[in-house]
């Protein structure tokens, strides 16, 4: 039998991609600096993100959606740094979408914060494919899982912003070699914006604070002439 | 695991797709040729297994999936030209070794076109 071939160039996640770039817009208008966060499962996104909505919480408004395929815990744990938090429970699927966060977000009615952070469901694979509107997208390393993991999982590394390598306080006891992690990450994302920290210390944390606030300052002057735009 | 979720996708794209073009309508679809990047976080294997369970019940059932790999593909500042880095896990100019951040080509995952029956 014969066939015909009929050029089509489609992208696949378009209908992702297309909802994204709404929950961009809808970000920009209202300000809000918003930040995804991804790691493997256990490499302390929870923890990171509890001392991180605490120290911006004390001058500016915060609020964090929070995936994972079951259970509230996590939004309980951040619940101790602000009350502006909600879970998504993804049931069997193991990363977030943009309809998952526009959905939350629209059921959530919260006024908008200053600053939204967006935990992923732990995975170093899945989530690096899907847009979810985010300014800057965090990807976290711990110490004690070796200085290689970005060589190993180099698209999620490569679509991330800023490297954030955890659980310092255990580096000397896990041997970790933070000169090679750090130029492991520089190999796979030339030019990576890179911290280092300690949700048990509070080390770093002030740093990365900082960062934020200077991030979401840059924003601004572009969001205000958008603004205006719209009205 | 995500390929079932990129294969769900692919289908109602396709879907939608054909309901918006009447010559993707003229027979059955015989196969989907997809350009997949090697850095567009998605398995090959994965997504030609994913893809036959995700056909059943649809238009697209019994349908074959063509897979084209899309290489990574960096802007090399130095050379002033694209270039194919040495590993996804060394991105960087293979000639000179200058670090080249801007990524051309490898994040596909589209739809290049349908084969349709006559």
């Amino acid at each position: 039998m014969s066939t015909r071939i009929v050029e089509v160039r489609a992208k696949v996640l378009k209908q992702n991609d297309l909802l994204a770039a709404e929950l961009r817009r809808r970000f920009q208008l209202e300000a809000t600096c918003v930040v995804g966060l991804v790691s493997s499962p256990g490499s302390g996104k929870t923890a990171f993100l509890e001392k991180l909505l605490a120290a911006l919480g004390r001058e500016h408004s915060v609020a964090a959606l929070v995936g994972d395929l079951a259970t509230e815990n996590d939004a309980a744990r951040l619940k101790r740094a602000t009350p502006n938090v909600r879970q998504i429970t993804t049931g069997t699927i193991c990363h977030l979408d943009a309809q998952m966060v526009e959905r939350a977000l629209n059921e959530w009615q919260l006024p908008a914060p200053e600053f939204l952070f967006i935990e992923n469901v732990g995975n170093l694979v899945c989530p690096s494919s899907y847009d979810l509107g985010e300014e800057l997208r965090f990807v976290l390393l711990s110490a004690t899982e070796g200085e290689d993991k970005p060589l190993k999982y180099p698209t999620i590394f490569n679509s991330s912003d800023v490297a954030v390598i955890t659980k310092m306080d255990l580096a000397q006891a896990a041997e970790f070699d933070l000169a090679a992690a750090r130029r492991n990450i520089q190999s796979v994302r030339p030019g990576m914006q890179t911290f280092e920290v300690s949700s048990k210390t509070g080390a770093g944390m002030r740093e990365v604070a900082e960062y934020l606030v200077q991030r979401r300052a840059q924003l601004q002057p572009a969001d205000h002439a958008q603004a205006a735009l719209a009205q | 695991m995500h390929e079932l979720s990129i294969a769900i996708s692919l289908i109602e794209q396709i879907i939608q797709e054909s309901a918006a073009r009447e010559e993707l309508r003229a027979g059955a679809i015989e196969a989907v040729h997809l350009r997949l990047g090697v850095f567009s976080g998605v398995d090959k294997d994965a997504l030609l297994f994913s893809y036959g369970l995700a056909c059943e019940g649809t238009p697209l059932e019994g349908s074959r999936l063509e897979i084209e790999a899309v290489p990574l593909v960096v802007h090399c500042m130095a050379c002033d030209a694209d270039r194919s880095p040495p590993s996804v896990w060394q991105i960087c100019c293979p000639d000179c070794g200058t670090p080249a951040p801007d990524i051309v080509s490898g994040r596909e995952i589209e739809v290049r076109a349908l084969e349709i029956a006559a």
